[in-house]
């Protein structure tokens, strides 16, 4: 008789592509943040992860006028010139076309949630129509959330046409998968997800771990099953996947280390903003301090830097 | 049969809890027969950096305390020094005093204490002011805490020296990073326990122990410490001064010494209005 549970469905796959050794893993990404790194090589991985930002405001009220002085600081990050630009500024669809007019003729993406983020409890014909609005308002990138549901219940083959049908409505703009990792509970499902997105997105497409709105976001861990994925999949197939973990990530230290995990899993390739972002709001004035930081010698107050609401 | 020693590894208070120095460094402490005591933690820059982390997120909840509590707490803090009173003075006596200079050292320690719990729900009316202006607007001066300050305390008196430079300070709503008597460091380590104790929100006030010469030039240049209450020789002044100029840090020094400590001279409200900030609000009224 033909097995057809969400666990059966689930072993066919890691059959295929391998399970996850979860001990491992966490063994493996505790090594990370006992790297020495130091002087010039801090402020080379401090700017550079200042250019893998995306710049991110996903709130209710987010308005018009917030967008346009995120997109000012997206341009120019803070009063010292030789701090470069972020990635991408990451809003609402609604707010996509502010965001365009904004960043003007800067290299700066516009970056747009849509599918119904953060659940994808919609429709799939509203979940596409949202991204093709999205693209028409001007996103150069959409991030997607996957059907978590379906996913769950094992009905893989939903999940991987829902992706395959955003791919289509995204025509030229690149898309980031969010897996939203806290809710698949697993290393292996995250694998698994991982896979069944990049067996159907473009190289140049990203996945991404989550969509900062549940209570656990990216850590190290989840981050090294998805880089593993990226790895053992451009071994299989040479397709060059994007990863952009989201969520949590809120100092500069912690950002050292995942660009830690990234050169020593997938090398040098990939320490590019075309193929690593941050998905993160709060990130960047922690990197700005810290750049100050090593180029004065003197630790600097964080209200010296943009946003930093407290004046205490 | 007798029993094993149970030996006591000192940790300074630092953001409400007991560390280590993240360097995991130790120096080792004689008491005043030159027998060895025990190993106090090294702190390092880094420890000032997360103690000033840890005091910034402290700081607008305790400046939002009512004048009133925190005279209370303040208060309490005093309750605590006068109950574990003989331990004190066995520690200062361990180290060199004594046992009468001990006592008076640990009572006025406790007197001083008082006497800024007093001044919590008052120096606002001596300090704040309406002003007389000559146009139809209500115009009036209040005091603001200042946020994060420095103090680096003498070597003696240990404790009175330390405390006398901290209560003035935190009595407005600020809040502290201390550098403990270099010398004489265990009193800083006893008040810690008391801190711990009494009400007195984590992280208002971080006590540290280690070295002047390493510690003080990022008292001097962090950013985020608004101002610094230190006593210090003519080479520390000197860094101190430097160091502030570029963040145009506040930079306040003691000049008592020995008897000086325990006069009433050495309490005052102006030691309170050495770290505040003045507001002055021009409100408009009917002329």
């Amino acid at each position: 008789m033909l097995v057809r549970s969400a666990s059966a469905a689930l072993g066919r796959l890691l059959d295929e592509i391998g399970p996850v050794d979860c001990v491992g893993v966490e063994e493996r990404v505790a090594k990370y943040t006992t790297r020495s790194i130091k002087k010039g090589s801090k402020r080379w991985g401090l700017q550079l992860a200042v250019t893998m930002i995306d710049l991110t405001t996903l709130e209710g009220k987010d308005t018009p006028g917030k967008v346009a002085s995120l997109c000012r600081k997206a341009i120019q990050p803070h009063d010292d010139q030789s701090i470069p630009s972020v990635a991408a500024v990451c809003v609402y669809p609604s707010m996509a076309r502010h965001a365009r007019k904004h960043l003007g003729t800067s290299t700066i993406k516009v970056a747009s949630v849509a599918t119904a983020f953060p659940s994808g409890q919609a429709p799939l014909k509203t979940r596409l129509a949202e991204v093709r609005a999205a693209v028409a308002d001007g996103a150069d990138e959409i991030d997607m959330v996957i059907n978590r549901g379906a996913f769950l219940a094992g009905e893989f083959a939903r999940v991987q046409d829902e992706i395959a049908a955003v791919v289509e409505a995204c025509g030229a703009s690149a898309l980031k998968v969010i897996l939203e990792v806290s809710e698949l509970e697993t290393f292996d499902n995250i694998r698994a997800a991982s896979f069944l997105a990049m067996e159907v997105i473009r190289a140049g497409d990203f996945i991404k771990t989550s969509t900062g709105k549940t209570s656990l976001n990216a850590t190290l861990g989840n981050n090294q099953v998805m880089l593993e994925a990226i790895r053992d999949f451009y071994l299989d197939t040479n397709i060059a996947i994007g990863m952009k973990p989201a969520g949590g990530i809120r100092t500069a230290k912690q950002a050292l280390h995942f660009l830690v995990a990234v050169k020593e899993t997938l090398g040098d390739a990939w320490l590019t903003n075309k193929r690593y972002r941050f998905g993160a709001s709060s990130l960047l004035n922690d990197l700005l301090r810290q750049i100050e930081k090593e180029k004065t010698g003197a630790y600097q107050a964080p209200y010296y830097f943009s946003e930093a609401a407290e004046s205490y | 049969m007798s029993r094993l020693p149970i030996t006591k590894t000192p940790k300074p208070y630092v953001g409400g809890s007991f560390i280590r120095s993240e360097s995991g460094r130790t120096f080792p402490l004689a008491d005043a027969t030159g027998a060895f005591f025990a190993n106090i933690p090294q702190c390092t820059r880094k420890d000032l950096r997360n103690a000033i982390e840890a005091a910034a997120k402290a700081g607008p909840g305790w400046a939002k305390r009512t004048a009133y509590n925190r005279g209370q707490i303040l208060y309490r803090l005093a309750e605590m020094l006068e109950a574990r009173r003989d331990e004190m003075i066995g520690t200062l006596v361990r180290f060199g005093s004594t046992k009468s200079a001990a006592a008076k050292e640990v009572d006025a320690t406790t007197d001083r204490l008082i006497y800024y719990a007093g001044w919590a729900d008052k120096y606002e009316q001596v300090l704040g002011n309406t002003n007389p202006v000559a146009s139809p607007h209500f115009n009036f001066t209040v005091t603001e805490p200042m946020g994060v300050v420095g103090v680096i305390a003498p070597d003696a008196p240990a404790l009175l020296g330390l405390v006398s430079l901290i209560a003035p300070i935190i009595v407005s709503g600020n809040t502290v990073i201390a550098l403990a008597a270099e010398k004489n460091p265990y009193p800083s380590i006893i008040l810690g326990e008391m801190l711990a104790t009494s009400d007195l929100p984590g992280s208002v006030v971080n006590l540290l122990t280690g070295f002047r010469r390493e510690l003080i030039p990022t008292f001097a240049t962090h950013t985020h410490l608004r101002a610094i209450s230190a006593v210090a020789g003519p080479a520390d002044r000197q860094a101190l001064r430097l160091g502030a100029a570029e963040s145009v840090k506040r930079v306040h020094f003691t000049d008592l010494e020995g008897a000086a400590w325990f006069k009433t001279e050495a309490e005052s409200v102006y030691a309170i209005r050495d770290f505040l900030e003045f507001k002055t609000t021009w409100h408009p009224i009917g002329a």
